[in-house]
């Protein structure tokens, strides 16, 4: 039934999304986490989506949606001269994350809409699945 | 005088597993809305409908009796998929329009609706006949 197979690919969005929008709350929470060295400095992360692909070889058809894992932006950090500061390292210098404010907070109305719109799909299936089986009545 | 449930029910259980077909091709589009590099697909619903049915009616059918031989008439499996025609490509190569795919979806669901209402009624209309009401 095809129709069950789309509540399957609506799942898969889901929990993309969910992993999308779980790293952007940790990028906009560590965005001020100084550091004494460029090492243990947090860096932004994103996840990196790819199509699940189903089907006969040479004609693929995409069945969902995975993430392949999580990359650290290599964006340069920020680095603050501030000898007063209780993390500064032998020079004074204090490491802060390579986190983009306006880019996360893009990327979160980004996620929570294709969030909704899954949520979405998922419910128009689960509707004309009821609706299928209450067919004849 | 014999009586076929398939020929009683006509063109509406066709269009309505296309149907979910199609809700699957599209779901999968909106799934990989921020997918870089994805390509949606979708295919001609009333083309491919009028394929099946020319096929199932046996209109235009070509033998196949060798291995190498090519189907003329469609297999009853899954539709050929086209590729969308992006209006505003993306950077990242991906060609999902969210808009586009979205009411894509809905006017499919209502497809799906309308031959499922067709459907209940061809039912009731042989029920009320086996009764004889």
């Amino acid at each position: 039934m095809s129709l069950l197979r789309v509540l399957d690919i609506a799942a898969t969005a889901l929990q993309a999304q969910s992993l999308r929008l779980n790293t952007t709350a940790s990028n906009l929470a560590n965005a001020d986490s100084a550091a004494s060295s460029a090492g243990g400095t947090y860096r932004a992360r994103h996840p990196v989506f790819a199509p699940i692909y189903d089907g006969i070889a040479g004609d693929p058809v995409a069945a969902g949606v995975r993430s392949l894992g999580i990359v650290e932006s290599g964006a340069p950090l920020k680095v603050v001269h501030r000898p007063e500061h209780p993390l500064a390292d032998a020079d004074g210098n204090v490491f802060f994350p390579n986190v983009n404010i306006v880019e996360e907070m893009a990327n979160m109305i980004s996620a929570s809409r294709s969030y909704e719109t899954s949520v979405e799909v998922a419910n128009t299936s689960k509707q004309l699945l009821l609706r299928t089986l209450s067919m004849g009545q | 005088m014999s009586l076929s449930l398939d020929a009683a029910l006509g063109i509406h259980p066709l269009a309505l597993r296309l149907r979910a077909q199609r809700a699957e091709v599209l779901a999968a589009n909106l799934a990989n809305a921020d997918t870089p590099g994805y390509l949606a697909r979708d295919f001609d619903f009333h083309q491919v409908l009028a394929a099946r049915q020319g096929a199932a009616g046996g209109a235009v059918a070509l033998r196949v009796t060798h291995p190498a031989h090519l189907a003329a008439a469609p297999a009853a499996g899954r539709p050929a998929l086209q590729y969308r025609v992006p209006d505003q490509p993306a950077l990242d190569g991906n060609t999902v329009d969210g808009q586009r795919e979205k009411a894509a979806f809905t006017e499919n669901a209502l497809g799906y609706l309308a031959s499922l209402n067709f459907l209940n009624g061809r039912i009731r209309g042989l029920i009320g006949a086996l009764r004889g009401e």
